[in-house]
């Protein structure tokens, strides 16, 4: 399986939900399309809802990174949100945590967004 | 599969193509193998992740994806540990080509961070030049009570 990826308002801020694999070839290409078509589209409050991906590898956490800075050099923000302990570890290990703001509570990241 | 002997090794090999299908093939492979010896499953992720990992510098950048190019993959099996030996039929690879992952000015690159990976999740780890041409790395977990 591949990752699946739809998108939705919460007030001006667009919580796209992942699920899936986001992995080298098909899954990462899908999520960093998506990630650049809405910041293309002037999106500027992205949150990213990993809370159903059984599965990231490095070149997802690529594209993670590569959407990150796509929306942050236009301006905005790119937060995460219902990380499993799995990809928790990978952020940890990988040092992102320390880049990314990352939240149990969707309410509490969607308030987060100045 | 039962446990041998300490001292006896079970092997297997498996030749794969340099494809992005074989890269899952390979992390499954090795998330079977880590369930039969008995990881826990934290373990057997992790274990499928480093496995998954360097089939994809196998593939991607040993052999660029070659029709021609096949990946060498050895499974060994003791009471111990569970060990993977991956190599491709690429040009060669020096480990200190890549460049830190956790350095603050390397922590927003897109690429880089496999090895980092590997070497989080396995208890030894050594990538060499491979007999006959290409590179090889030897990924090795020991068991918790060995």
């Amino acid at each position: 399986m591949s990752v699946k990826l739809t998108s939705r308002q919460v007030g001006d801020v667009t919580v796209i939900d992942a699920a899936g694999r986001i992995t080298l070839g098909e899954g990462a290409s899908a999520f960093r399309d998506t990630i650049r078509d809405l910041a293309a589209k002037g999106n500027k409050k992205l949150l990213v809802d990993l809370g159903e991906v059984s599965y990231i590898d490095s070149s997802g956490i690529g594209e993670l990174v590569s959407g990150f800075t796509t929306v942050t050099n236009n301006g905005g923000q790119l937060k995460l949100v219902g990380l499993s302990k799995r990809v928790k570890d990978l952020l940890q290990i990988t040092k992102l945590y320390t880049v990314f703001e990352v939240f149990d509570d969707e309410a509490e990241a969607i308030r987060s967004f100045k | 599969m039962g446990w041998r002997d300490s001292g006896e090794i079970d092997k297997t090999q498996i030749t794969l193509d340099s494809t992005l299908e074989s890269v899952d093939e390979a992390e499954a492979i090795a998330t079977r193998e880590a369930k039969n010896m008995g990881f826990e499953e934290d373990e057997q992720g992790q274990i499928g992740m480093a496995v998954r990992e360097w089939m994809v510098n196998a593939v991607v950048h040993g052999n660029r994806y070659s029709g021609k190019k096949k990946v060498h993959m050895e499974i060994e099996r003791t009471k111990e540990s569970l060990t993977f030996v991956i190599g491709d039929e690429g040009e060669g690879f020096d480990p200190a080509s890549v460049a830190d992952p956790l350095a603050p000015e390397n922590l927003l690159r897109q690429s880089g961070r496999g090895i980092l990976l590997v070497r989080a999740f396995m208890d030894e780890f050594d990538i060499h030049p491979r007999p006959g041409g290409g590179t090889e790395a030897r990924l090795v977990k020991h068991r918790a009570n060995s």
